[in-house]
C-alpha cells in the first residue's frame, strides 16, 4: 500500500502527457465568435458602396424582414469563393446587405461585374467601425439579422454549399 | 457637489457617445499620435494590452494588419473623446470576449490558474517541514 504512493507522480505525469498530446492532434480553432449574437445592431450609417447607391443604416434592418449581413471585401480571396453561394442565396429570395471593408466604389464595381452582384444593399465600412461594433473579426463573415435588427446568427468564414441549408434555417428561425 | 457635477458630466459623455452613429470616415488615427501627450500615453498603454484579432498573438500596437490599424483608430478616437481605458476595453470585451484583452480578469473563470500554484507551494512547504522535523 505504501508503495502505491510512489506511482502517483508517474500517473500524474502520464495523464498530463496524454492530455497534451491529445490536444496537439486537434485542429487549431482560430475563430473568435462574436458575443453580439442575440443583441441589436449598433447605430450606424455607412456610405453607399455603388456609384448610384444609397447609404446603409441600422434602421434598414428593422422593417420586419430577416436579412443576411455579409462582411466582405474586394481584396479578400475567400470572398471570391463565396460569391456563387451568395448568388444561390439571392436566387432563394434572401435579401443580402453587403458591407465592404476598407474598399472603394471602383474596386467594388469591378468585383461585382466579375463575380456577380447578390446584394440588395451595399455600403463601405472604411474603418471597420461596424465590423468591430458587431464583434466580427475577419472577412468574410455573414450574420443573420432578424426583422427587428437583432443579430441572430454568425457564420465565420466563406459560405460553402453545405452552409446554405443552415443559413436558410437560421433565416426561417429569425422570422419567429 | 463637485462629485455630483463630475458624475453628471460623465453621464452626459456616456449618453452622447452612445448616440453617435458609427460611421467615422475621417482620416485614420491608426498611425497618427494624438496631440495631447497624456491621451496618447493612455491610448498607447491600452493598445499594447489589446489583442489583434486577425494576427492573434500580437497586440494591436505591434501589428501591421489592417484590422489592427482600425482597432488603433478606434482606441485613439475613443480616448480623444474622453472615454476611460476601462470603458474602451469593456466595449471590446463585450463584443469579442476576454480573448481580445491581454489583461484578463483574475477573478472569474481563471481563478484556479492563480490559486493552484500558491496551493502547491504551501503543500511543498508543509512536506518539507515534516521531513525536517522527522530528521531531528
Amino acid at each position: 500500500m505504501k508503495r502505491a504512493i510512489f506511482f502517483i507522480p508517474l500517473a500524474m505525469f502520464t495523464l498530463f502527457v496524454g492530455i497534451a498530446s491529445y490536444q496537439l492532434t486537434q485542429p487549431k480553432d482560430d475563430a473568435v465568435p462574436s458575443r453580439m449574437v442575440g443583441k441589436p445592431l449598433p447605430v450606424f450609417e455607412l456610405p453607399a458602396g455603388r456609384a448610384n447607391g444609397v447609404p446603409v443604416t441600422n434602421a434598414d434592418f428593422t422593417d420586419g424582414k430577416p436579412r443576411l449581413l455579409n462582411i466582405w471585401a474586394t481584396w479578400c480571396l475567400p470572398c471570391i469563393a463565396e460569391a456563387p453561394q451568395l448568388e444561390a442565396l439571392k436566387e432563394a429570395g434572401v435579401p443580402i446587405v453587403g458591407l465592404a471593408i476598407r474598399d472603394t466604389p471602383e474596386d467594388i464595381a469591378q468585383f461585382l461585374e466579375t463575380h456577380g452582384d447578390p446584394y440588395t444593399g451595399l455600403a463601405i465600412d472604411q474603418r471597420s467601425m461596424v465590423q468591430l461594433g458587431i464583434g466580427s473579426s475577419g472577412v468574410p463573415e455573414t450574420f443573420v439579422i432578424d426583422g427587428k435588427g437583432i443579430i441572430r446568427h454568425q457564420h465565420i468564414g466563406d459560405i460553402r454549399e453545405r452552409d446554405i441549408p443552415i443559413l436558410l434555417q437560421e433565416l426561417e428561425d429569425a422570422r419567429r | 457637489m463637485i462629485r455630483y457635477l463630475a458624475f453628471l458630466a460623465a453621464l452626459l459623455i456616456a449618453i452622447s457617445s452612445s448616440a453617435v452613429p458609427l460611421s467615422a470616415q475621417e482620416t485614420s488615427l491608426a498611425n497618427v499620435q494624438l496631440s495631447d501627450p497624456v491621451q496618447e500615453a493612455k491610448a498607447k498603454e491600452l493598445m499594447e494590452s489589446l489583442r489583434c484579432l486577425t494576427c492573434q498573438s500580437q497586440s494591436i500596437a505591434d501589428s501591421d494588419a489592417e484590422m489592427a490599424e482600425d482597432m488603433r483608430h478606434l482606441v485613439r478616437t475613443r480616448v480623444q473623446a474622453g472615454e476611460s481605458s476601462d470603458e474602451i476595453r469593456n466595449w471590446l470585451v463585450e463584443r469579442y470576449g476576454d480573448y481580445v484583452s491581454y489583461s484578463p480578469d483574475v477573478i472569474g473563470p481563471n481563478w484556479p490558474l492563480y490559486a493552484i500554484p500558491g496551493l502547491l507551494l504551501l503543500v511543498g512547504i508543509a512536506l518539507f517541514l515534516r521531513r525536517l522535523r522527522g530528521r531531528s
